[in-house]
């Protein structure tokens, strides 16, 4: 019930009424507590995390990737960027190295799922439910989040993907937003539009049924909102240039929603096109091209969102890794153990997490993959306990007793 | 003392259940389906049967009258439906058999996909602007030659007829209650469009293993989906093969054919194999080390969606030691040849052919491909089922929490005709629960049920049923594109959220919209050729709605400047987000 209760108190409620200024609703974030945003990033297909954080250090690494390999710092001006004497970037992960640099940007390597499925489809399902090897599980971790920590003053825009439909992750119980462009939230009716949409209006607020009745308030109340922040009229600050991609424009649009404050708790943005069973490439390709864009979608927003980012957490995943070898096509298979980054808000960064099970046949999972030696869960458990804040993590992670935390976050 | 009070307890019970008796001989006599209905009792029985009213709908049930209509409903082949099969008439995959699918249809896409990501990749030579790698797919298609682009447009058409069929069917068959119950039992034993093979063989699976067996027997509703190659990839069962060290019931090994575990597994690499190689199976020397035992063994997925899902209920009384021995006794269903869409085939080298104990119920050895039938058989008798199968009937047709007693008459029904599916819904249809106020406008409608129910309630002739697959999706329940095995919830707070429900008025608008009104910056969702909507917005809330607006909503009709704004003002109301 309580998280039905929209914008009950002070400026805000204006707001909601239609006329209050812009600085008065500023007025109001800025006095409460700056609430904590996590920018959720899935890299889907599974990306090659041997490539994007590359272990330079490791003799099997070369072995195992003739054609593909990233060479050694200082070896070459397209090298692995290195991290820490073991550890390199893909030198077109070169926007995230300064975030890294001034420690706020961690790794985690070698994690993933105890599940073992090389299934796209499986293992996407597993990592937004966050429940691996459970098919059934109704809701996305993200929204069992969201459930567990329902507020008074939440937002219609409190859960939001910049996508055409709601992902796993943010389905379930509580309300959370699809939006493919932000600009086109509201009534479509041409130049009938404040005709058409009044009326709804009125008809929703007559409405018996308390379910229709309170979400169309809502609706009409976010519309409002979002109209009021004018998202037509964006510029990013401080030079920052999102790529001109659907995923650039996504996290624009996460930029853009943080920044009109309208309650903003956690995004989704997603990119494709990391399945490269062929013809990989190396520090240049089809790899190098996605991971550009990667790299230069987080650099923007963190660039653009400013002093902010001391509130807000990137976190970036996908489903599984790689082969350790490449195959006959200059390419990887679906593997096990990947890298995942944790960016902005308090985190520890300037290193990379995890134990490190290394490449050797022995070592790896099922002689083939890199293992894995950090549970995603981990992962997730830490960033929603330590910068979301929950206390209770037995419902959102379900069934789940490894540890809670890698030490990104102190 | 104690004795007499016991007596007294007997005779109390004894009494009460002669009254309750009483009530439902009275009940026998006397049916609860009105016999001079008002036109909220008929709305309220075409929007639960099926998908809402269509202009005349309501005249023509009076005329034949209620109890008469269910019964035709309930007997969806004694209809002709002969208007169905003319706008069906131009599509070209739906008779087809899923072998023929795949060979015209979908290995053709794959083959081209693999070439070009091969092609690609070669010719890639570090084109570092990001926009060009997010641009992938476009520029793939445009490298493309005609065939391959070809190739990829049929896939694509194989799947947009099927979900364009299930539109036409909702809007216009006049076998409206089967189209229901078609939605419901694919709902669920849901499979997802997006995961492998499952495509190939969605068609099959809805229109030979489903709708021939939607109101028949559930015992053989459920054997159905168990051998459905759609149902056994999409829960892994293809793959499910005897643990180590079981007796298998052929020996295992067999040199040259394969994974001697699975004979039929593809190896886990995007696509497909080379051109020509596709019609022998792969040996186990083509297979890369490591991938040949990797899923050899037990796969409990559909053993646990069996009980959880398709039968018992999360509460119905399994253990985990029952997922495993039912596992178990579905080790060897498998699929012929998944990727020239092979069909059901019992594999005797990956079943494990012990003994296993189901709930109790020892399976003895030896029992092969039966070991599964048998287990069907005991789920398909349990009263767990009985009850769960009636709870989620009720649940559509009467209320997202139905009433208790009604639940248990329905699962009275099912297990005294052993399950026989159109008695449990006659159960259901002809309640007094059903017919109570309460029920009227009970149910928020799903993405698709509005969808339709705003078509069939406008009258629109629809001839390109694309927008509509689009709209459904834009609302939150694409097509065939249920992820879980759950499938769609069935609950009003699944449905309503602020996103979807300015969607649902957007869509009215444009599903109302004429093609004149580009201009004014409206899109109407009609293409080239169709008409928009014809009826005016007094006869929509008549025929609809039975007349029932609230004055908030009627007022805002008459306000509206254009008719087809005032038809926009009424789909997308809150009364008609209602059934």
């Amino acid at each position: 019930m309580s998280r039905r209760v929209f914008l009950k108190d002070g400026g805000l409620a204006l707001v909601s009424l239609g006329f209050a200024p812009q600085f008065l609703a500023r007025a109001v974030a800025e006095s409460a507590p700056r609430r904590k945003v996590l920018v959720t990033i899935f890299q889907r297909g599974a990306v090659d995390g041997l490539n994007m954080i590359v272990p330079f250090g490791e003799r099997d690494y070369y072995a195992s990737r003739p054609s593909i390999a990233i060479a050694r710092p200082g070896t070459s001006p397209d090298a692995a960027l290195d991290l820490d004497g073991f550890f390199g970037m893909h030198p077109r992960l070169a926007p995230l190295k300064p975030l890294y640099d001034a420690r706020q940007l961690a790794i985690v390597h070698a994690c993933g799922s105890p599940d073992g499925t090389r299934s796209h489809f499986d293992a996407q399902d597993y990592m937004e439910t966050a429940t691996p090897g459970v098919k059934s599980t109704p809701d996305g971790w993200l929204n069992r989040y969201l459930h567990a920590r329902e507020h008074e003053k939440a937002t219609p825009f409190r859960a939001v993907a910049l996508a055409p439909q709601l992902p796993r992750a943010l389905q379930g119980l509580a309300p959370a937003l699809a939006i493919g462009q932000i600009g086109q939230f509201g009534i479509r009716a041409g130049q009938a539009t404040d005709m058409v949409q009044a009326s709804f209006e009125a008809e929703y607020a007559a409405a018996a049924g308390s379910v229709l009745n309170r979400t169309g308030r809502e609706a009409f109340d976010a519309v409002r909102m979002l109209k009021e922040a004018d998202p037509t009229r964006y510029a990013p600050e401080n030079g920052a240039q999102y790529p001109r991609t659907p995923y650039g424009e996504a996290l624009k649009q996460i930029a853009q929603l943080i920044k009109a404050d309208v309650g903003l708790e956690v995004a989704f943005a997603e990119t494709g096109n990391w399945d490269h069973h062929a013809q990989e490439g190396a520090a240049v390709g089809q790899l190098a091209n996605r991971l550009a864009d990667f790299a230069g979608g987080i650099a923007a927003l963190v660039r653009d969102l400013g002093n902010r980012m001391s509130d807000v957490m990137i976190l970036t995943m996908s489903e599984f890794g790689r082969t350790v070898a490449e195959n006959g096509n200059r390419g990887t298979d679906h593997g096990h153990g990947n890298a995942m980054m944790v960016v902005g808000g308090g985190v520890r960064g300037g290193k990379v997490y995890g134990r490190w099970p290394g490449l050797a046949r022995e070592q790896r999972y099922e002689g083939r993959d890199l293992a894995v030696t950090t549970d995603f869960r981990t992962v997730f458990a830490e960033v929603a306990g330590g910068h979301l804040g929950l206390t209770n993590t037995k419902h959102v992670f379900p069934g789940f007793d490894g540890p809670m935390s890698v030490g990104t976050l102190g | 003392m104690r004795a007499l009070k016991r007596h007294a307890q007997v005779a109390a019970v004894a009494a009460l259940a002669m009254i309750s008796a009483g009530v439902a001989g009275q009940a026998g006599l006397r049916s609860p389906v009105p016999t001079k209905p008002d036109d909220r009792t008929i709305v309220h029985v075409l929007n639960r049967l099926g998908f809402g009213a269509a202009p005349g709908d309501l005249e023509r049930v009076r005329a034949i009258g209620l109890a008469a209509y269910i019964d035709q409903q309930i007997h969806p082949e004694r209809l002709a439906d002969s208007g169905m099969a003319v706008r069906l008439a131009s599509f070209q995959t739906l008779t087809k058999s899923t072998q023929e699918m795949a060979r015209q249809y979908y290995l053709p896409a794959q083959m081209a996909r693999r070439e070009l990501q091969r092609q690609q990749g070669s010719q890639d030579p570090a084109a570092s602007d990001p926009a060009m790698a997010q641009q992938n797919a476009a520029a793939r298609r445009e490298m493309m030659t005609p065939e391959q682009a070809e190739a990829v447009r049929m896939e694509r058409q194989a799947l947009g007829e099927l979900m364009q069929a299930k539109v036409l069917r909702a809007a216009y068959s006049d076998r409206q209650l089967e189209e229901v119950m078609v939605d419901f039992w694919f709902n669920h034993f849901n499979v997802f469009s997006g995961k492998g093979q499952v495509r190939v063989y969605l068609n099959e699976y809805e229109r030979d293993a489903i709708r021939p067996r939607v109101l028949g027997k559930f015992r053989e509703l459920l054997q159905a989906t168990a051998e459905s190659p759609a149902m056994l990839f999409y829960l892994d069962n293809w793959q499910s093969s005897a643990p180590e060290g079981a007796r298998t019931a052929a020996p295992r090994a067999e040199a040259g054919r394969g994974n001697p575990r699975n004979p039929n597994r593809m190896p886990d690499r995007a696509g497909v194999g080379r051109p020509g190689e596709l019609n022998r199976p792969r040996t186990l020397a083509d297979l890369p080390p490591g991938v040949q035992n990797r899923r050899a063994g037990l796969n409990e997925n559909y053993a646990r969606e069996l009980m959880e899902l398709h039968t018992l209920g999360v509460e119905g009384g399994y253990t985990q030691k029952d997922v495993q021995e039912v596992a178990r006794a579905f080790t060897g269903w498998t699929i012929a040849n998944p990727r020239q869409g092979g069909g059901f085939r019992f594999e005797p080298r990956m079943h494990d052919d012990g003994e296993k104990i189901v709930l109790g119920h020892k399976i003895r050895s030896g029992g092969g491909k039966k070991d599964g039938d048998q287990v069907l058989d005991l789920l398909a008798n349990h009263p767990s089922t009985a009850q769960f199968i009636a709870t989620k009937l009720a649940r559509r047709f009467v209320a997202d929490h139905p009433p208790r007693a009604l639940v248990d008459r329905a699962a009275r029904t099912f297990r005294d005709t052993g399950g026989n599916i159109r008695e449990v819904v006659r159960t259901i249809v002809t309640s007094p629960e059903f017919f109570a106020p309460e029920a009227h406008r009970a149910k928020v409608k799903s993405p698709f049920e509005f969808v339709v129910s705003a078509v069939r309630a406008t009258g629109t002739n629809m001839t390109d049923a694309q927008p509509l697959v689009m709209a459904v999706r834009n609302l939150g329940m694409p097509l065939y594109g249920c992820q879980p095995p759950t499938g769609y919830a069935d609950k009003a707070e699944a449905w309503v959220n602020t996103g979807a429900l300015l969607n649902r008025m957007n869509f009215a608008v444009s599903l109302t919209a004429s093609r004149q009104q580009r201009g004014a910056g409206v899109r109407p969702l009609q293409g080239r050729g169709g008409a928009g909507p014809s009826i005016t917005s007094d006869a929509l809330v008549a025929s609809a709605l039975a007349g029932e607006l609230s004055e908030t909503t009627a007022a805002t009709v008459r306000k509206a400047t254009t008719p087809s704004q005032a038809l926009a003002l009424v789909l997308g109301s809150p009364e008609f987000q209602r059934r």
